[in-house]
């Protein structure tokens, strides 16, 4: 593997159980809001992009559960058919656990390249899903919102990351 | 027991096996939920816990229309006053018109001793966001269990029928509207009084007439109304416009394209109808006209 492609590994402090938990209202929040029009085709799915992120970032402080349940939030508040997001979080928290070590190595740009094949992924299973229940294919901008998801990961990613960053020690100089 | 590992070791099952396990429970959930439409209360409990957020999301869109409404100008609230005593003026002359008619149409339901259509109470609702799932057409309103709202009323907006309502939350209810793949509405031509059933293709802004003899008397600019064959919708609240009208003789049923009348994506007020007066007996005579397959698959 060049050294181009490896990002400095970081010392960061562990991160709490309450911020992970703000993170995810948040998200949620964000996909709540009355998004139309392009927009709504445009946007990414935030509570995937944070799960995700959590899942390669603390492997251990998100489980499959909580992750589920997620999804039961999103299907009913989006009027899906119950279970299609949570079937999808599971599948995208066993991934992210799966390949944690391996993403986690690498600098940005592939880290995003896996982060759009990981949600045109869910993006399949969530088609699969609705295709077996009768409705048609809603056209390719289908997956748009998987391209702008992972274009916002290095931005997600550096803002998830500034609590854990330690705070430079005033003894020191 | 000297091979189990101590207990800093035990991490739980794998997460394949977990994978595997959240699997099995969501294909149980959506199986339920498609096929059998079994889990109404956990819709309705896990509407309670998200009504907060939602509500919360929905704030700033809430505040920046209040504010914007304060700084309406007096031009425009002058124009819009005028705009609104003509139609008033036109309303109020199409509705003595309509006064004279309905008294005299009374007489003569009474005369034939049909029953008297009763009007449908109605209840004034707001859409609060069109639900983002892409495969379906659907929005929600702010009217639910709360406002009395039950599934199945007919919904509209002041110029014709945009849906019906499907799933009801607490204060929240579905309504799926006339666009909708799935759904169904059984119409009257006005022109020419032939019964038909228009679905929805899931795609904006257009509907189709399904199984239509080729040589059925529909034109482009037909007027669509509801026949209120069903038992869902009143009979006679516009529906649709036919936009595109193709007679190809390979096939056996013509292809006849419509738009839909009322604003089914672009009004934010609606009114929810209340419950129809259940149907009486068919009187004899109406029953040879309506074929069994044109009722409404509910």
């Amino acid at each position: 593997m060049p050294a181009s492609s490896m990002s400095r590994q970081e010392l960061l402090l562990p991160v709490r159980p309450g911020f992970i938990l703000v993170t995810l209202i948040i998200g949620l929040l964000i996909n709540f809001l009355p998004w139309s029009g392009w927009a709504l085709w445009v946007r990414p799915d935030f509570v995937a992009l944070i799960v995700l992120y959590w899942c390669i970032e603390e492997p251990r402080k998100l489980g499959f559960f909580a992750a589920w349940c997620l999804g039961l939030l999103m299907d009913v508040s989006e009027g899906s058919l119950l279970g299609q997001h949570a079937l999808a979080y599971c599948i995208l928290v066993y991934i992210g656990i799966a390949l944690h070590r391996r993403v986690q190595r690498f600098s940005m740009a592939p880290q995003v390249m896996h982060v759009i094949l990981l949600l045109l992924f869910i993006d399949l299973v969530t088609l699969l899903v609705r295709t077996l229940g009768g409705a048609e294919f809603p056209g390719y901008t289908y997956f748009l919102g998987s391209f702008t998801g992972a274009a916002l990961w290095p931005v997600l990613s550096h803002l998830l990351k500034l609590p854990q960053r330690p705070r430079p020690d005033p003894d020191r100089v | 027991m000297e091979h189990t590992p101590p207990p800093l070791f035990r991490t739980g099952s794998t997460p394949l096996a977990r994978l595997m396990i959240f699997s099995m429970l969501s294909a149980v959930v959506l199986i339920a939920d498609a096929r059998f439409n079994h889990l109404q209360t956990l819709r309705q409990v896990v509407a309670v816990v998200v009504y907060p957020l939602q509500k919360l999301a929905a704030a700033p869109d809430a505040i920046g229309s209040r504010i914007s409404d304060f700084f309406v100008t007096h031009s425009a609230l002058r124009h819009d006053n005028q705009q609104l005593t003509e139609r008033n003026l036109e309303l109020s002359r199409s509705a003595q018109l309509t006064e004279a008619l309905r008294k005299e149409n009374i007489h003569l339901r009474g005369l034939l001793g049909a029953r008297t259509r009763v009007a449908a109470p109605t209840m004034a609702a707001e859409i609060i966001y069109a639900a983002r799932d892409p495969f379906s057409r659907k929005v929600m309103i702010d009217q639910g269990l709360q406002g009395g709202i039950e599934a199945g009323r007919p919904v509209i907006d002041h110029i014709g029928v945009i849906g019906q309502v499907t799933r009801v939350y607490p204060w929240l209810s579905e309504v799926t509207l006339i666009t909708d793949k799935g759904h169904l509405v059984p119409v009257l031509n006005v022109r020419t009084g032939l019964r038909a059933v228009l679905s929805g293709t899931g795609d904006d802004g257009k509907l189709e007439l399904r199984f239509i003899p080729l040589t059925a008397d529909f034109l482009i600019g037909d007027q669509l109304v509801t026949s209120g064959i069903d038992g869902v919708y009143p009979p006679g609240l516009p529906v649709a416009e036919v936009t595109h009208v193709e007679r190809n003789t390979e096939y056996l049923f013509a292809s006849i394209a419509c738009k839909p009348i009322a604003g089914v994506h672009a009004h934010a007020q609606v009114l929810v109808l209340g419950p129809l007066p259940v149907l009486p007996e068919r009187p004899q005579d109406d029953a040879k006209d309506v074929p069994q397959k044109k009722r409404k698959r509910l």
